[in-house]
C-alpha cells in the first residue's frame, strides 16, 4: 500500500508491503544508497539513520511503523559534507573501506545532538555499531574532535 | 592471497605471453605506460594508460589495484603525483578496466590481494607520472619554441625562464598526441616531496557523505534485484522447488533455478528476500551432510600422526632434539574463520547485446571477467569495479560473478544479486582450520638447539590453483612457519594435507596468521622453560636478522617494557615478518571481574618505504583488530554439515567497548619495500595468549580465546 514518508526534508508516497524495511524503502525505492545492508537483525548499525532527530536502526524498522517522523539519512546530514561530525571524520581521516562510516556517523550525530560532550563511556554505549576495519579508535577521537 | 607463490592462472595463451613478457623485463614497463586506446569524455587527455589530465586541470589516476581499505586510491595516485609534478589538490581517482597495462606485475593477472599493491605499481606508477610530465614538458616548449632542458614543472604547471607558463589543463591535449617517452629517469629518493608524507586518503570525503559507490549500491536503468538461498550443505545440488510460493508475493518477478542455489529476482531486495523465505527447496545433501566439527577434529588430529611433506629442513632436528637438554611438545590448533566483510557479497551483470556488463567490488577483475564471459559465452565483457565494503581475501572469489553472470543471463535484464548477512557467513571461502604438533629443544644454557613442526590443513591451493599444489604440498599453508627468522639451525617442517570438504580461502595474511600464531607461542614457551624474559629471549634470536630485531625493540621500548605494568595488568609481545614487513607488537591486558580487557597494543612495523605513511598507521590498527576480532572470538564450526554461525548475534565483532588504544611506530628505515595491508594480523593472536599466559600462567594454545571459558569484557 502507499505510504507517505518525510525523508531529508522532501515528502516521497512509495507503494510498498507494510513490512517492508525503511532501509530498503531508502535504498531501493528512493535510491539513497548512501545507508548500507549489513545485516538485517539491527546487530551492526550499518543502516543507521535519524527518526525524529534519534538513531535509528533502519534494517528493522518496517515502513509501516514510520509515519509521519522526519527520516534524515547521510544524504541529508548536511547539504555538502559540511557537518561536524563529517569534518572531524575527515580531520581523524577516519574511513578505510568506509561501509561503515554512514552508519557510524549517523549515531555519532545523534550521540552528539543529546550528549553534547561524551565521555568516552557514554560512546562505548552509543555507539555500538560494528566495523570490520577497525577505525573505533579513530571514531572515538572524532567524536571528541565534533564535541570540542 | 599467499605471499610466496605467485598467482600463476590456469594457463591460457593470454597469460603465458604476459608471462613470457615479464620474464623478458622491461617489456611489460613499456607496455604498461602505452596509451589508452579509448579517449575520456569532456576533453580530459591520457597521457600513458595510467592518467588523464582535463582542461581544467585535473588529473585522473586509472588506479590498477582494487580499494577495500587499504588506501590504495591515495598511495598510488601519491607514486604518479611524485613525478608528475602536478598539483595533489586536483588529483582525482577512477578504477580500471581490465586491461594489460593493469596488470599486477606481482601475479602476472589483474587483480589486488597478497599486500602487493604499492610494491608491485610502485615502479610502473612513477614511470607513467615521469613520462607523462616529460610529454606536457615537450609540448610547451614545442608551443615556445625553446629548449625542453630549459623548461620545468612544478605544482601542475611548466613554466620557461623567459616567461612563459601554462598549466598541464592546457597543454594536455598537445602533450597526449606525442609519443610516450621510453626510459624517463626516475627522481632519486632524497628529491621525493610527497612519497613518505602522512597524506590524507582521497577516498574520505565520498565516504563521510553517502556518495561512494559499492557493489551493492550499483544501480542501472532496468535493474531488478536477486537473492539467493545456496545449498545449506556444502557440495549439495538442488533436487527441486515449487516457485509459486515466492511468485505470490507482490513485487516477485522470477524465480531462478542454479544447479546448487535459488534465486528469486523482483524489484528490490525485500520482495525479493520475502519470496525467498517463501519457498521451501528441497536439496541433495550428499555427502556432506554426515559432516560436524568432532570429525573434522579427529580428521586433523589423526593428519598429525603421519609424516608429511617436508617444506623445510636443515641439519638434523631429530638428532638435536634428543640431545637437548631439555625439550616441550606442544600442539595448537586453530579453527575455519569467515571475512564477513561489512559490505555482504553481491555482484550485478547484464548480458547485453553484443557483450556483457559484471559490476562488482572484486579483488580479481581478470578473472571475474573470464568467469563471466565463459557463463555469458562471451569475450567482451566489462568488469566494472566499485568501491569494496571490505575485502580482507573474500572478494578474490569469483561464486558472486558467476552467479549473477547465470541469473542475469537467464533473466535478460541487468540483476543486482545480493548475499543476505546468513547467506555470506554459511557460503565463505574460510580462513582454514589447522592443528600443529611443535617439538623444541633447549640446551642447558637455554638456547634454542632444535624445532620439528608439523601443520596439519585443508588446501587453499588445491581449489584454486591447483597446478601449483605437487605431492599435496600446498605453500601458503605453511608460510611465515618456514623461513622463520627465530628458527634454530636444526630444523624441519612438515605439512600434512587434509581433504574436509567445507570451502577455504584467503583471509587476511594467510597462512601467516596461524602460522605466527603457532611459532610465536613456541617462542614463548622457550622462553618461559628457558627461565629467560620472552622480549630478551626474543631479541637474542633475531641477532641475525637487524630489522626483524629492530621492530621488536622499537615495540618494546614503546610499551616501556623495562619497567613492570600497572598493577594487575600484563604484556605480551609477538613479532612475525610477512609479505616483506617487518611487524612486532605488544598486547597489555588485565583480566578482572567483568573478563578480559585488552587495554592497549603498541605496534612497530618496517616496510622499507613507507610510502604513506598515514594510511600504513590505518593498516596496523586494522590488522590488529581483524587479528584481535578473530584471536577473541572467531570460530565457524560444522553441524549436518552445515555452518552453523549465522550472523553477527553468534558470530561477534570486537565493538567501541572493547578496543584497545593502539599506538604504531612506523619506521621509514628505506630497506626493501614490503606490503601493508596484511602484516599488521599475524602477531596479534600470539601476543594476545603470551600476555594471557603472562597473566595466569595458563597456555591458550586453542583459538578463539572466548572457547577457553575466559569471558571478554565488553
Amino acid at each position: 500500500m502507499p505510504y507517505q514518508i518525510k525523508v531529508n526534508g522532501k515528502q516521497h508516497t512509495v507503494d510498498v508491503d507494510s513490512d517492508t524495511p525503511l532501509l530498503w524503502v531508502l535504498r531501493d525505492n528512493l535510491g539513497l544508497t548512501g545507508t548500507k545492508f549489513g545485516c538485517g537483525i539491527s546487530m551492526c548499525g550499518a543502516c543507521t539513520v535519524h527518526l525524529n532527530g534519534n538513531a535509528a536502526r533502519s534494517c528493522v524498522t518496517p515502513i509501516s511503523s514510520v509515519g509521519g517522523a522526519e527520516v534524515v539519512t547521510i544524504e541529508g546530514l548536511s547539504p555538502n559534507g559540511s557537518h561536524k561530525v563529517q569534518q572531524a571524520w575527515i580531520a581523524e581521516d577516519v574511513p578505510q573501506c568506509g561501509y561503515c562510516q554512514s552508519g557510524m556517523i549517523m549515531a555519532a550525530a545523534a550521540l552528539l545532538a543529546h550528549t553534547p560532550k561524551p565521555t568516552d563511556a557514554q560512546i562505548d554505549a552509543a555507539i555500538s555499531n560494528i566495523c570490520r576495519c577497525g577505525t573505533y579508535q579513530r571514531i572515538r577521537k572524532a567524536i571528541h574532535r565534533a564535541a570540542a | 592471497m599467499a605471499s610466496s607463490p605467485v598467482l600463476s592462472h590456469p594457463l591460457n595463451r593470454r597469460q603465458v605471453l604476459k608471462a613470457g613478457a615479464a620474464a623478458a623485463g622491461g617489456l611489460m614497463i613499456a607496455v604498461a605506460i602505452a596509451p589508452l586506446r579509448a579517449r575520456a569524455a569532456s576533453g580530459a587527455q591520457p597521457l600513458t594508460a595510467f592518467l588523464r589530465i582535463a582542461p581544467d586541470d585535473t588529473v585522473t589516476v586509472i588506479l590498477p589495484s582494487s580499494e577495500m581499505g587499504q588506501g590504495v586510491a591515495t598511495s598510488e595516485p601519491m607514486l604518479v603525483a611524485e613525478e608528475l609534478e602536478c598539483d595533489w589538490r586536483k588529483v582525482k581517482v577512477e578504477f580500471a578496466p581490465v586491461d594489460t597495462p593493469y596488470v599486477n606485475p606481482m601475479f602476472q593477472i589483474q587483480g589486488t590481494g597478497g599486500s602487493t599493491s604499492t610494491r608491485a605499481f610502485f615502479v610502473p606508477l612513477r614511470q607513467a607520472g615521469a613520462a607523462a610530465r616529460e610529454m606536457l614538458l615537450r609540448a610547451a616548449a614545442s608551443q615556445w619554441g625553446v629548449p625542453v632542458a630549459q623548461c620545468t614543472a612544478a605544482d601542475g604547471r611548466i613554466t620557461h625562464p623567459g616567461g612563459k607558463s601554462a598549466t598541464y589543463g592546457a597543454l594536455a591535449a598537445a602533450a597526449a598526441k606525442l609519443p610516450v617517452p621510453a626510459h624517463v629517469p626516475l627522481k632519486p629518493r632524497s628529491q621525493w616531496k610527497l612519497i613518505g608524507q602522512p597524506t590524507p586518503r582521497l577516498d574520505t570525503p565520498p565516504k563521510v557523505d553517502g556518495s561512494a559507490i559499492y557493489g551493492i549500491d550499483v544501480r542501472v536503468p532496468g535493474m531488478l534485484v536477486g537473492v539467493i538461498a545456496q545449498s545449506p550443505v556444502f557440495g549439495g545440488k538442488l533436487k527441486a522447488v515449487d516457485e509459486r510460493p515466492a511468485m505470490a508475493v507482490r513485487g516477485v518477478r522470477q524465480v531462478v533455478k542454479l544447479p546448487d542455489a535459488v534465486v528469486v529476482v523482483g524489484d528490490g531486495y525485500w520482495p525479493a528476500k520475502k519470496g525467498l523465505t517463501a519457498l521451501k527447496p528441497q536439496w541433495d545433501e550428499g555427502a556432506g551432510a554426515a559432516l560436524d566439527s568432532q570429525q573434522i577434529d579427529k580428521i586433523q588430529r589423526q593428519a598429525l600422526a603421519a609424516r608429511g611433506y617436508v617444506a623445510e629442513e636443515s641439519g638434523d632436528a631429530a638428532a638435536a632434539l634428543r640431545q637437548s637438554a631439555r625439550t616441550i611438545d606442544v600442539t595448537y590448533s586453530v579453527p575455519y574463520l569467515a571475512h564477513a566483510t561489512m559490505e555482504p557479497m553481491n555482484a550485478a551483470a547484464y548480458l547485453r547485446p553484443g557483450g556483457g556488463e559484471v559490476w562488482v567490488g572484486t579483488q580479481m577483475q581478470e578473472m571475474a571477467q573470464e568467469a563471466a564471459g565463459h557463463i555469458f559465452g562471451s569475450q567482451q565483457v566489462n568488469i566494472n569495479t566499485t568501491y569494496l565494503g571490505g575485502g580482507f581475501g573474500r572478494r578474490s572469489e569469483l561464486d558472486t560473478v558467476r552467479a549473477a553472470a547465470a541469473v542475469a543471463k537467464e533473466v535478460g535484464k541487468p540483476v543486482k544479486l545480493i548475499w543476505s548477512r546468513e547467506e555470506d557467513i554459511q557460503h565463505d571461502f574460510y580462513r582454514p582450520v589447522s592443528r600443529a604438533r611443535m617439538r623444541a629443544g633447549l640446551d642447558r644454557s637455554g638456547k634454542v638447539t632444535a624445532w620439528d613442526i608439523r601443520i596439519a590443513s585443508p588446501s587453499i591451493m588445491a581449489r584454486l590453483f591447483p597446478q601449483r599444489v605437487q605431492h599435496r604440498f600446498d605453500s601458503s599453508s605453511v608460510e611465515g612457519a618456514v623461513k622463520s627468522p627465530y628458527a634454530p639451525a636444526h630444523r624441519r617442517i612438515e605439512y600434512v594435507m587434509t581433504d574436509i570438504g567445507v570451502p577455504v580461502g584467503f583471509w587476511r595474511s594467510v597462512g601467516n596468521s596461524i602460522s605466527g600464531f603457532y611459532v610465536e607461542g613456541l617462542v614463548d614457551e622457550l622462553a618461559h622453560a628457558a627461565g629467560r624474559d620472552p622480549y630478551v629471549f626474543r631479541r637474542d634470536l633475531l641477532a641475525q636478522h637487524p630489522r626483524e630485531r629492530a621492530v621488536l625493540e622499537r615495540a618494546a621500548a614503546m610499551a616501556h617494557w623495562d619497567k613492570p605494568p600497572p598493577a594487575g595488568h600484563y604484556r605480551g609481545i609477538a613479532m612475525h615478518p610477512s609479505f616483506g614487513s617487518m611487524v612486532a607488537e605488544v598486547v597489555e591486558i588485565s583480566i578482572g571481574n567483568d573478563g578480559l580487557r585488552v587495554h592497549r597494543v603498541d605496534c612497530a612495523v618496517d616496510c622499507g618505504i613507507a610510502v604513506n605513511p598515514a594510511t600504513i598507521a590505518a593498516q596496523m590498527e586494522s590488522g590488529i583488530v581483524f587479528g584481535l576480532t578473530a584471536a577473541l572470538f572467531g570460530e565457524i564450526t560444522i553441524e549436518r554439515g552445515r555452518v552453523k554461525q549465522s550472523n553477527f548475534d553468534n558470530y561477534p565483532m570486537l565493538e567501541m567497548g572493547q578496543m584497545p588504544a593502539i599506538e604504531v611506530s612506523v619506521m621509514q628505515t628505506g630497506g626493501k619495500l614490503g606490503g601493508i595491508g596484511e602484516p599488521g594480523t599475524p602477531p596479534i593472536a600470539p601476543a594476545l595468549v603470551n600476555a594471557i599466559f603472562a597473566a595466569t600462567g595458563k597456555r591458550l594454545r586453542t583459538l578463539p580465546v572466548m572457547k577457553s571459558g575466559l569471558r571478554i569484557a565488553g
